[in-house]
């Protein structure tokens, strides 16, 4: 109630300021005229010869000068009568008194929300702020680091954090610390490649590569460096290799490697025949098996993709691949829920519906 | 409630433009006073109703409400509190809200101080200064509105953009706004003297003045702007004829011809149709300059607003304003009366010479600045019209000009005395010949044009300093005599004769800079020396620290000068997280007028840096220039003698100086 009172206030300043000169009538005769500017200069004239600052006859040049001008002046003004025009005043005061206020308040209404009271932060309670401590604990370790920048350890706990925190230059430099003060190993230069990649945007560069190389030449099974290298030769334009790189992993890594989808959808971007998904042995033991046995790990198999899918459902590729699978199970309404599930997973990235809704139709179940 | 008052305050100050624009202009054709006061007192409302509208939004950035839209985008709760009230206008909504508050701030001080006008000049001149802010209020409520909210406030800001983050944001919009917006007053006072079809005595007392005003800020903004470039961007370059840049130096030349027809106008009543068109250039040049860097047509740093329907509605207004004036001007200008006679070779004749010279320096820098964004629509190629084109434009219209400014002020009014101007003129002449040849000898073989520049430059400083040494009959009569005459000179010429010096003194610097400048660029690791101009350099180690809201990587450096320790400089690379960006900071050693400039690149694997060292010999009279050129305006205003350029009869000057 407050605030349209202020308003009210403010309004009834902003219409008294019209219509105060309105009343004074037409006594209010203010505001100089030409002469007076002459007379001025020519009193200033005067002022400057008794300080010598310009000679007499000087002076009397621009005396001849300024009379010239007031004269001129006079002429002019003689033709300015002025006069009271009533009914310009009086439409002037309803404009102001009517006018004013509904176009302000119109205006105003069509823009402002005036039902919103203020949020200075200092009011505002820091509860919700989750992110805070966090931050408080970074700058708690960074300072001892800080102080004691040969503790490995400390640097261990830092740099991850400072991934998530978006800090990524920050995470870059103190994942190199890790591995100058904790020693190196191949999951270290994949992590110092990985932030390199996000600092660069998702550009696998020759800096990273570098690091990923690295990874590798101390452990061939490191997959996260392995899938790099690839996504670097794809980047480099080279897909054979990158496909080949990458099927490479496939081959060797276990059934249940929880980056299996990750390997096999990116296969699919390259173009590449996605390899069974079950290893050579596994496929071997699955021949051997009974019709029920098999059915069964299939079964399983498709049970954690659902489960995985429904903790993280970001994940285009293995929608798909879920709903194929209940498809080709013949449990079409398992498969119609699933296309439910994810179109609401995905609901908030246009490009990711996109994705989906383009991979639903090649399956035929749109709509 | 804070924000709607605010917003409120504003939607009251457009409707109070809207009738200070009508009611006035009515009141004079019908010749009732009552109506024409409206003016006036319209005027002070609504810079009472700005400056709480500003006030509101100050206080919000102060809050950190991120309930507004506006407060979320650009500021932070962690920034320091002088980059919360200064981010108020490092942004398009508030910088806008800036520059109608300083409208309104102009308009109420004609309001305030306008008594010696005639009633119906006044009337018009803020009913046109009422058309200007309600176009712009419209403006600013319509597309670029700082007081939109949003619903339920997130919990922090996106903070400012880092560069801006700097105490120049302090001071040189506000200045460059003073500056742009203080040419709105001769505007008006244009357009009411067309629309009236007459100018009298009071016009011209007041339009210098004002003029004078904005062209201080103008000049002094323009200047920070390009100290801050210098050693926030982190290349040491100062200006890039960056078309930003340009849009500033427009109506800089245009109001420095302004200025110097509006005294031809005030003393001798002639020049009145050429200072008037003058007025509507340098305004209208203002308000290109506005349209430039806020429509998003160009992008540099400047440009923090792109949206396609701001610019449509700048561009309405820019059309508007300068398309009606300017026909206004061919309409009515014929009706009104010339006046005041006088010889080519006089104090008019060169003000006139000076103001051919600048404004085809405008017309150059304009073209420079326009014609490639015209190509870019019609035929769609992109070209670039750089420093070349405006070296070799902008600099041969500059040397006559200051080749003929030592004699302006020595010549007498209405009629001068070109060979007793160069007489007197000698002494500076001997001292730019003296110069020049002790350049060429001294620095043998290097760049030729380099000496020449200088000498051209000893020659303004020295013309400016025989001018006053004429006025006070130095070395003629005993000293104490010259120094009181020197007491009694008006300050007017004092300011002459120190904005002229100015000139002189920054293109010194700038000629030294452009031409002597030495430079390392590399890598350094901690423990490596570099050596720039006979400085060493050694990298004493790479630091981090956690700023309010950035964290900095900061480098130590000791200076030494033939194995003397000087003093230890501490470039600084910041990275601001919450905007995922990162500002140099450049350190700088300043020794007298020259400087040592560092500043910071990234790191490489090995823990090497890449450090760019520059030595700029003299290059702070570039600034101390500009500075000299305002405190000889701020002189000149001080000046509050009315002006009449007294017609010298050619025995009267000889009567004036004493008998020997």
């Amino acid at each position: 109630m407050t605030l349209w009172f202020v308003f009210a206030l403010m309004t009834v300043a902003a219409i008294f300021a019209v219509l105060w000169p309105l009343s004074r009538g037409s006594s209010a005769q203010a505001g100089g005229s030409e002469a007076v500017v002459y007379k001025d200069q020519l009193a200033e004239i005067d002022r400057d010869v008794a300080a010598g600052l310009i000679g007499l006859s000087e002076a009397e040049a621009a005396r001849v000068e300024i009379g010239r001008r007031l004269l001129a002046a006079a002429d002019g003004e003689r033709n300015q009568p002025a006069h009271a025009n009533l009914g310009l005043r009086r439409a002037s005061a309803v404009v102001a008194l009517v006018g004013l206020p509904i176009a302000a308040v119109t205006f105003y209404l069509a823009l402002g929300s005036p039902r919103l009271g203020d949020f200075p932060l200092a009011s505002r309670t820091r509860m919700a702020d989750a992110s805070q401590p966090l931050e408080n604990m970074v700058a708690q370790v960074e300072a001892h680091l800080e102080k004691n920048p040969t503790d490995g350890r400390g640097w261990t706990v830092l740099a991850p954090v400072l991934v998530r925190l978006g800090r990524v230059d920050d995470a870059v430099r103190a994942y190199r610390n890790v591995i100058q003060h904790a020693g190196d190993s191949a999951e270290r230069r994949s992590d110092l490649g990985e932030a390199l990649v996000i600092r660069a945007g998702g550009v696998v560069t020759a800096e990273a590569k570098g690091e990923f190389e690295r990874a590798v030449a101390q452990n061939a099974d490191d997959p996260r460096a392995s899938y790099f290298l690839g996504l670097a030769a794809e980047q480099d334009g080279r897909k054979a290799d990158a496909a080949a790189i990458w099927r490479a992993m496939l081959s060797k890594a276990p059934a249940d490697a929880p980056w299996r989808a990750l390997i096999e959808a990116a296969l699919t971007r390259v173009g590449a025949p996605v390899p069974p998904a079950l290893s050579d042995d596994a496929m071997a033991a699955a021949r051997d098996m009974n019709e029920a046995d098999r059915g069964t790990m299939v079964r399983g198999m498709v049970d954690r993709l659902a489960a995985r899918l429904k903790q993280d459902g970001s994940d285009v590729e293995g929608w798909l691949r879920l709903v194929r699978a209940y498809m080709v199970m013949g449990e079409r309404d398992k498969a119609t829920s699933a296309r439910t599930e994810a179109r609401q997973a995905v609901a908030g990235d246009a490009e990711r519906l996109r994705q989906l809704n383009e991979g639903l139709k090649n399956l035929g179940l749109d709509g | 409630m804070i924000a709607e008052a605010g917003h409120y305050a504003l939607v009251l100050a457009l409707a109070l433009a809207l009738i200070q624009s009508t009611v006035p202009m009515l009141g004079a054709r019908w010749g009732d006073p009552a109506l024409m006061n409206v003016a006036r007192s319209t005027a002070l409302a609504q810079l009472l109703f700005v400056a709480a509208s500003f006030t509101a939004l100050v206080m919000l950035y102060v809050n950190s409400d991120f309930s507004v839209v506006n407060v979320f985008e650009n500021s932070h709760s962690t920034k320091p509190l002088l980059y919360k009230i200064t981010g108020v206008w490092g942004h398009h909504e508030g910088s806008m809200l800036l520059w109608v508050a300083i409208l309104a701030l102009f308009g109420g001080l004609v309001a305030a101080f306008g008594n010696n006008l005639r009633l119906s000049l006044r009337a018009h001149v803020l009913a046109v200064q009422g058309w200007i802010a309600a176009a712009f209020y419209l403006f600013i409520l319509v597309t670029s509105n700082p007081f939109l909210r949003i619903a339920s406030p997130p919990i922090e800001g996106r903070d400012l953009n880092p560069v801006l983050q700097d105490i120049g944001l302090a001071v040189h919009p506000p200045m460059l706004y003073l500056g742009y917006v203080g040419f709105s007053i001769s505007f008006s006072f244009a357009i009411a003297a067309l629309i009236e079809g007459r100018i009298d005595a009071a016009w011209a007392r007041w339009v210098r003045p004002w003029t004078l005003v904005a062209w201080i800020f103008l000049t002094l903004g323009i200047a920070m702007g390009s100290y801050w470039a210098y050693y926030e961007l982190g290349w040491g370059g100062w200006w890039f004829w960056d078309p930003v840049e340009n849009a500033s130096l427009m109506p800089w030349l245009a109001g420095t011809a302004l200025l110097h027809s509006a005294v031809v106008m005030e003393k001798r009543n002639a020049l009145k149709v050429w200072t008037i068109l003058l007025s509507i250039l340098a305004f209208s040049l203002s308000l290109l300059g506005t349209f430039l860097v806020r429509s998003g047509v160009l992008t540099s740093v400047h440009a923090f607003a792109t949206d396609p329907s701001r610019g449509v509605f700048i561009l309405l207004i820019l059309c508007l304003f300068i398309g009606g004036s300017l026909t206004l001007y061919a309409w009515r200008a014929s009706a009104l009366k010339q006046g005041g006679l006088f010889a080519p070779v006089s104090r008019e004749g060169a003000l006139v010479l000076n103001n051919l010279f600048l404004t085809s320096a405008c017309a150059t820098v304009f073209i420079g600045t326009l014609y490639p964004l015209a190509l870019e629509v019609l035929t769609g190629d992109k070209i670039s019209v750089g420093a070349p084109f405006f070296n070799l434009t902008f600099g041969p219209l500059f040397v006559p000009l200051l080749v003929a400014m030592p004699f302006g002020p020595l010549l007498a009014w209405k009629r001068g005395d070109l060979l007793g101007a160069a007489q007197r003129l000698t002494a500076a002449g001997i001292a730019a010949l003296v110069a020049i040849a002790v350049l060429f000898a001294w620095t043998h073989g290097g760049a030729t044009l380099a000496p020449l520049a200088i000498g051209l430059a000893i020659f303004v400083i020295g013309g400016a300093l025989s001018d006053l040494a004429e006025r006070m009959a130095l070395f003629r009569v005993p000293l104490a005599i010259a120094m009181a005459r020197a007491r009694g000179l008006p300050r007017a010429t004092w300011g002459t004769a120190f904005a002229h010096a100015g000139i002189g003194v920054a293109l010194i610097g700038i000629v030294c800079e452009t031409t002597w400048n030495s430079e390392y660029i590399g890598t350094m690791k901690p423990r490596d020396v570099a050596s720039v101009a006979g400085y060493q350099l050694k990298l004493d180690e790479i630091t981090q620290r956690q700023g309010p809201n950035f964290r900095e990587m900061i480098a130590q450096f000791t200076v030494a000068l033939d194995g003397e320790t000087l003093q230890v400089m501490m470039p600084s690379k910041r990275n601001f997280t919450t905007r995922d960006s990162s500002t140099t900071e450049a350190a700088l050693l300043t020794r007298g007028a020259s400087q040592l400039y560092v500043s910071l690149g990234d790191t490489n694997a090995e823990g090497a840096i890449a450090v760019r060292i520059y030595h700029k010999p003299l290059v702070l009279l570039i600034w101390w220039g500009p500075v000299l050129m305002a405190f000889g305006g701020l002189l000149s205003l001080s000046d509050r003698r009315l002006r009449v350029g007294a017609p010298k009869p050619a025995k009267a000057a000889r009567a004036l100086q004493p008998a020997e």
